[in-house]
């Protein structure tokens, strides 16, 4: 643990420590695995790990939540994305590395991936 | 100091600013009741007697303890005021045994007298009482808890005037008590035995060991030669017990005595002189070889106890003479005994003494020889008072008699023992005359008299300084102490006595005492002193022939057998 | 950074480790490490939630998904189904009593909708032994404003606007308490935290050092600030371990980063800390009693004045403040005195933590606006009375506090109107008790509380208490006169009127208020020698129903005193000389044929 030496090295420290407490409770940007057995036995759980790796890489702040099985197991992995006071886009068949591209993408600069869109509803 | 002015049951009244209300109402002439302030004492508002009314404040509050402030209004007497009180001494009441008539402090309790005064005629409450044993394992002072009314007072002389650190509270709620740690027995405890609190108590909870029925048995007993000596301090205090006020009443005190029945009338002043000249000798010895310095008196048996639990180290500082009332004993069962034709168990030998301390000191292994004890009672001068009122004697109405010889002959450098300092201003009156071999004509030493708690003196003794200190009280006693473990203390003679003013206010002297009574005894001290012709004890002819057809020369072989004794290094906190 | 996914915060709080939080953590570990998820899974251990009625509580973010009751055999299918498959697990949500509908979020569930918590703001949300969280959480921010932009008369003033007052039982405005500090003459002065926690049932305080101990050192340090103290005590009950661990953890990382000690973040401000672990007498959470603990004595409280603001440790000025009030101190400061002054009412400011238990079918601590309903507490937050028994009394206070009827419900729960109705807001502890409550019981119980736990140095706490419970306890039995009545009102405002501190004080209150409100149940005991709850031993008559009983003599063979008898296969009977009371007839009997009256 590193020693303050200044009120200036303070609201640095802050500023450092904030994101994972923001994580917490939730980023701006919501995004949801299929992870329901369908969703596994296509491959979830890669795309999930991929997902997150480009995050930590990118330093992103996003909820990651999971959901079950939705009903379009065939498009399995699905992964829904959502930003602030935008449409809900519903990704179909994605891979790790389509994972890679739609946070480069869709999370970091609000462009819909549309080869891949399965669905698109308003939040 | 500022005065300010506060309005008391409707009159304004300056006081000075710092004042708590208690005494501003005093000033007054209002009387509040009070319980557990004592003058002297940290005031603590613990019994809630004293409660008045301030106007602004919700509650009602403890005078003794609350300031007063500038326009502050302040009432003394209002139903509320009236109604609390009362309740408050019924609550106490409640939990007391209703055993007055059997009580030591019958007629001269605290407790009955306010009772008494705020009204109390029936006591509302009924229910639980404290039962707890009473403790007699102290020879010196017997505890009765059931009587105790935690007035706490005890507590405070214990701690923080005589740093004894004994008597505290144990438990909490209704079953707080105060006692020693774990409610141990005094008599196993590092008790000093000096009595203060008896002296503070304000009922029957803590008195004096009762020794009078010993004394009777021995008068009784036709087998047995009662010789009893007395101590400076009683014969200035014991008038008290008769509602005198303190001053000089050696001849009545004399007179009492013998009608009590006693075969001889002695002096312990005899054996002070005894003592000045030892200890002098002692002090020369110890300058001129080397011996371990400051010496220290050690008269006081409170004192000699508080070193010996608490600064064992120390002991080596300690006067080697025993105290004038072991002398004597040893002495009246020796000297006295031959010059009588009597074995030394024949003898009986009562001191009556100032203090609670002195009944500790006769029971100590060292002070007998071949299993005669020197001293086979000592009685307070409170014990003595009772004495004459089951004799009958009416005290005021005695004539002045005089002690009997040769052990009833002194000086006046005895008689000062029985206020602090003058120990050591006997010492210096023989001690300047040894070493100078002048004749000293300024005999009064003022600088080590008086109430302070510590006092000191730079001598010019034939060119030579002598460095001095006296003191009294052991939380006094506790302060040089550290000095000289610390190794600041560059005296070459201390006097301590451990109680406040010395023996005058000794644990067993006539109750209530405050200041302004210690300053009248000690005063009567120094009067008896200028009225005696002989005012060195190196003087006292008696001693002198003592020395001459007994003794020999001080400090010599039968002065070591007879007079000096040694001291015993005791545990803190384990059983001795 | 890493980046997880989810966390999943586990309540550590000591109501939960009671209840069994550390065996959940373990299966968490256990099944993340089974599914290979504990990179993307974090657990964190966090301070008390307040709901601990249901703890062990698991909440799992982002979606915030509240988890109570949760066992260690819930834990695979908890992993599985939410961490997994994101699907919630239903049965492990909490089930709201009224509606019977389950509730998945936090926020939702009615005993936190109308709660406004600010000093449990952190608590269930933090790891409470990570100062980053706390810091990320803007913990210390205050700090910062206050030795960069404030003066310390800045501070007071600021403080002093708010509104704030002692939560530890009197409500003294802490802003002037500060003040007169900083006004004492001395270049040595001392800052104390009063965690000694003693009412019965009250535990604000371990929570909030518990689940948020930094901003407990946070409001120390601005307040040692403000009035010049570069040394103090945190005052911890010994029976607070978690809290004391938690609290040197916090001590240690804050002077390890230099927020702590010697020349705090370069501004030339010092405070050392230390931790004092009280041995548990009620009496030394009074301030005096407190410092001569402190100081090494007996704790046993001293007349005031002098207040410890001019005279206190080693006779340097002090100042003392409860846990909960410096816990308060940086969210004024960060949010400026006027929007702590919007909270409450005119004279009392913000919001005040209760610790609600007793008959109500919502039990734990509640951080509320002062002013709110006492009738919002019991009813909305509490959701009402256990098994829908009727309401009877809510003691307020702790056992100074007093007990209010049903007619006082609607007071504001502020300083002023609990005074004004003979109870106090105290430390906060609210017991709700219902019909099936004698109220000349509940005062036995605290007075014989108070009876044992005062300090022994003044009479009437000493004395009084002790004929008060002497008084109550004869009552129970049906003894005692009217007059009775009257000689223990006036013991009970002598004892309040004349008694050296706040325990003797506030000591009569019990008695005060039952007799204020439920005079009558006083008179029916000694009048009518009858409990109308039904409590109290001795007053109650054992009966058997002649049409009830069969005669199997079973409790004929349970009495212990043979009070009972009759043929077999008749109706018995009960010699009422010789009943003791027991009871054991009444648990015996399988065809309800023994009745209570």
């Amino acid at each position: 643990m590193a020693t303050l030496k200044s009120l200036d090295d303070l609201r640095k420290l802050r500023e450092q420590v904030q994101g994972e407490i923001t994580e917490r409770f939730g980023g701006e940007v919501k995004i949801i695995v299929g992870m329901g057995t369908c969703g596994i036995a296509a491959g979830a759980r890669d795309v999930m790990t991929a997902i997150l790796q480009e995050l930590r890489t990118r330093n992103i702040q996003a909820a990651i939540t999971q959901t079950g099985c939705v009903g379009m197991c065939e498009r399995e992995p699905l992964i829904d994305i959502v930003r602030p006071g935008e449409e809900r886009i519903t990704y179909g068949r994605v891979t790790p590395v389509d994972a890679k591209r739609l946070v480069a993408e869709h999370v970091v600069h609000g462009r819909v991936v549309e080869d891949l869109v399965v669905a698109r509803f308003e939040e | 100091m500022d005065m300010i002015t506060v309005k008391i049951d409707g009159k304004d009244i300056q006081v000075p600013a710092d004042a708590t209300v208690l005494t501003a109402a005093q000033m007054a002439g209002i009387d509040i009741p009070t319980l557990c302030y004592y003058p002297g004492l940290r005031p603590e508002g613990a019994c809630r007697v004293c409660a008045v009314e301030v106007e602004g404040v919700k509650s009602l509050v403890a005078s003794c303890v609350y300031p007063v402030t500038p326009g502050a209004v302040i009432h003394t007497n209002t139903p509320r005021v009236r109604n609390a009180r009362r309740t408050i001494v019924e609550l106490m009441l409640a939990n007391h045994p209703n055993s007055c008539l059997t009580c030591e402090r019958n007629n001269n309790c605290e407790l009955q007298q306010i009772a008494f005064k705020v009204g109390v005629r029936k006591v509302s409450f009924s229910g639980e009482r404290r039962e707890w044993l009473k403790d007699e394992t102290s020879p010196s002072v017997v505890r009765d808890p059931e009587k105790c009314i935690l007035c706490g007072r005890c507590v405070k002389v214990c701690n923080d005037i005589q740093s004894a650190g004994i008597l505290n509270y144990n438990n909490r709620g209704f079953d707080t008590l105060v006692a020693p740690v774990l409610n141990r027995g005094l008599g196993s405890t590092s008790c000093v035995a000096c009595g203060q609190c008896s002296v503070v108590c304000p009922v029957g909870a803590i008195t004096e060991k009762n020794d009078v029925d010993e004394v009777w048995r021995a008068l009784s007993d036709p087998k047995l030669h009662v010789v009893v000596q007395t101590a400076p301090a009683v014969r200035v205090a014991i008038g008290e017990e008769f509602g005198l006020t303190s001053s000089v009443e050696t001849g009545k005190l004399v007179a009492g005595l013998r009608r009590l029945g006693f075969d001889r009338v002695f002096d312990t002043d005899f054996t002070a002189d005894l003592t000045i000249i030892e200890e002098a000798h002692e002090l020369l010895h110890r300058i001129q070889n080397g011996g371990t310095l400051p010496m220290i008196t050690s008269c006081s048996p409170g004192w000699i106890k508080f070193l010996e639990h608490n600064y064992p180290a120390l002991l080596p500082h300690l006067s080697t003479c025993k105290s004038p009332q072991q002398m004597f004993g040893a002495l009246a069962k020796s000297y006295y005994a031959d010059k009588m034709g009597l074995k030394p168990e024949e003898i009986y030998v009562v001191s009556i003494m100032p203090c609670t301390a002195k009944k500790y000191e006769a029971k100590r292994p060292e002070m007998s020889r071949d299993g005669i004890v020197d001293v086979d009672a000592v009685l307070t001068t409170r014990e003595l008072g009772r004495m004459f009122e089951e004799a009958g004697i009416d005290f005021a109405k005695l004539p002045d008699e005089e002690f009997d010889e040769p052990m009833g002959i002194s000086t006046g450098a005895a008689v000062i023992f029985g206020a602090s300092g003058g120990v050591m201003e006997a010492a210096l009156r023989t001690a300047v005359e040894v070493i100078t071999g002048k004749e000293l004509h300024d005999i009064e030493f003022a600088q080590v008299r008086g109430l302070e708690g510590i006092k000191e003196a730079t001598l010019d003794v034939a060119g030579q300084k002598v460095k001095v200190a006296v003191a009294n009280g052991l939380a006094n006693a506790r302060k040089l102490m550290d000095l000289l473990a610390a190794g600041q203390a560059d005296y070459h003679f201390i006097e301590i006595m451990s109680c406040p003013g010395g023996c005058i206010g000794g644990g067993g002297q006539p109750l209530p005492v405050d200041m302004e009574v210690r300053l009248a005894r000690m005063k009567a001290i120094y009067q008896a002193d200028r009225d005696l012709p002989l005012r060195k004890s190196h003087e006292n002819p008696a001693v002198k022939e003592l020395y001459k057809t007994f003794l020999g020369k001080p400090l010599g072989h039968k002065s070591h057998e007879l007079l000096h004794t040694s001291y015993t290094c005791r545990p803190l906190f384990k059983e001795c | 950074m890493e980046l997880v996914r989810a966390h999943v915060l586990v309540c550590g709080g000591t109501g939960c480790v009671s209840s069994g939080c550390h065996k959940v953590q373990e299966a968490l570990h256990r099944e993340l490490a089974k599914h290979k998820i504990e990179k993307e899974v974090k657990i964190v251990e966090t301070g008390c939630h307040g709901f601990c009625e249901k703890g062990p509580l698991v909440i799992v973010y982002p979606e915030g998904t509240f988890y109570t009751l949760v066992q260690p055999e819930d834990v695979p299918e908890l992993v599985e189904e939410h961490l997994l498959k994101g699907r919630i697990v239903r049965r492990l949500l909490y089930t709201e009593p009224m509606t019977q509908k389950q509730v998945p979020g936090y926020k939702e569930i009615v005993f936190y909708r109308k709660q406004q918590r600010i000093v449990l703001r952190n608590c269930g949300y933090i790891d409470p032994e990570k100062i980053e969280e706390y810091v990320a959480r803007d913990g210390y921010a205050a700090l910062v404003k206050v030795l960069g932009e404030m003066t310390p008369e800045q501070v007071i003033e600021e403080i002093k606007a708010s509104g704030l007052r002692g939560r530890g039982g009197a409500g003294f405005s802490t802003g002037l308490k500060w003040g007169f500090c900083a006004k004492a003459a001395g270049d040595k002065k001392f800052i104390i935290c009063n965690a000694d926690e003693g009412d019965p049932g009250a535990f604000m305080d371990r929570s909030i050092l518990e689940g948020d101990p930094h901003s407990v050192l946070e409001g120390m340090l601005i307040g040692a600030y403000a009035i010049g103290a570069d040394e103090g005590y945190l005052y911890v009950r010994a029976e607070y371990p978690l809290a004391i661990k938690r609290l040197r953890i916090a001590l240690e990382q804050a002077e390890a980063m230099g927020l702590m000690g010697e020349n705090i973040l370069g501004t030339g401000f010092n405070l050392r800390l230390h931790i004092k672990e009280g041995a548990g007498a009620f009496v030394c959470g009074e301030e005096t009693a407190l410092m001569a603990s402190i100081e090494g004595y007996r704790g046993m409280p001293r007349p005031r004045p002098p207040f410890p603001a001019i005279k206190g440790l080693w006779d340097k000025p002090t100042n003392i403040n409860n846990v909960e009030t410096f816990a308060n101190v940086p969210h004024i400061i960060r949010n400026g005195a006027s929007w702590f002054a919007a909270m409450g009412t005119e004279k009392s400011k913000g919001t005040k933590v209760f610790a609600l238990t007793g008959k109500v079918k919502n039990t734990g601590l509640v951080e509320v606006p002062m002013g709110i309903p006492m009738r919002e507490i019991v009813f909305d937050i509490g959701d009402g009375i256990l098994d829908d028994k009727k309401f009877k009394a809510v003691q307020i206070g702790g056992p100074s506090g007093g007990c209010l009827p049903e007619e006082k419900m609607d007071l504001p729960v502020d300083y002023e109107s609990l005074t004004g109705a003979g109870a106090i807001v105290g430390s906060g502890g609210l017991v709700v008790m219902d019909e099936t409550t004698c109220m000349v019981d509940v005062a036995k119980y605290f007075l014989d509380f108070t009876r044992r736990e005062s300090c022994g140095k003044c009479t009437p706490c000493r004395e009084g208490t002790q004929r008060m419970r002497e008084m109550l306890e004869r009552f129970s039995k049906g003894q005692g006169s009217l007059d009775d009545l009257d000689i223990l009102a006036n013991l009970a405002q002598t004892i309040k009127d004349t008694s050296l501190c706040g325990l003797g004080q506030t000591a009569p209150n019990p008695i005060i208020t039952t007799l204020r409100y439920f005079h009558d149940e006083y008179v029916a005991h000694i009048i009518d020698k009858k409990c109308p709850a039904g409590v109290c031993q001795e007053l109650l008559t054992y009966l058997i129903l002649v049409d009830m009983c069969n005669g199997c003599t079973a409790c004929v063979k349970v009495c212990p005193v043979d009070a009972i008898s009759g043929e077999k296969k008749q109706p018995h009977i009960i010699n009422q000389q010789r009943c003791i009371k027991c009871g054991a007839c009444l648990s015996k009997c399988r065809f309800d044929a023994i009745s209570l009256q």
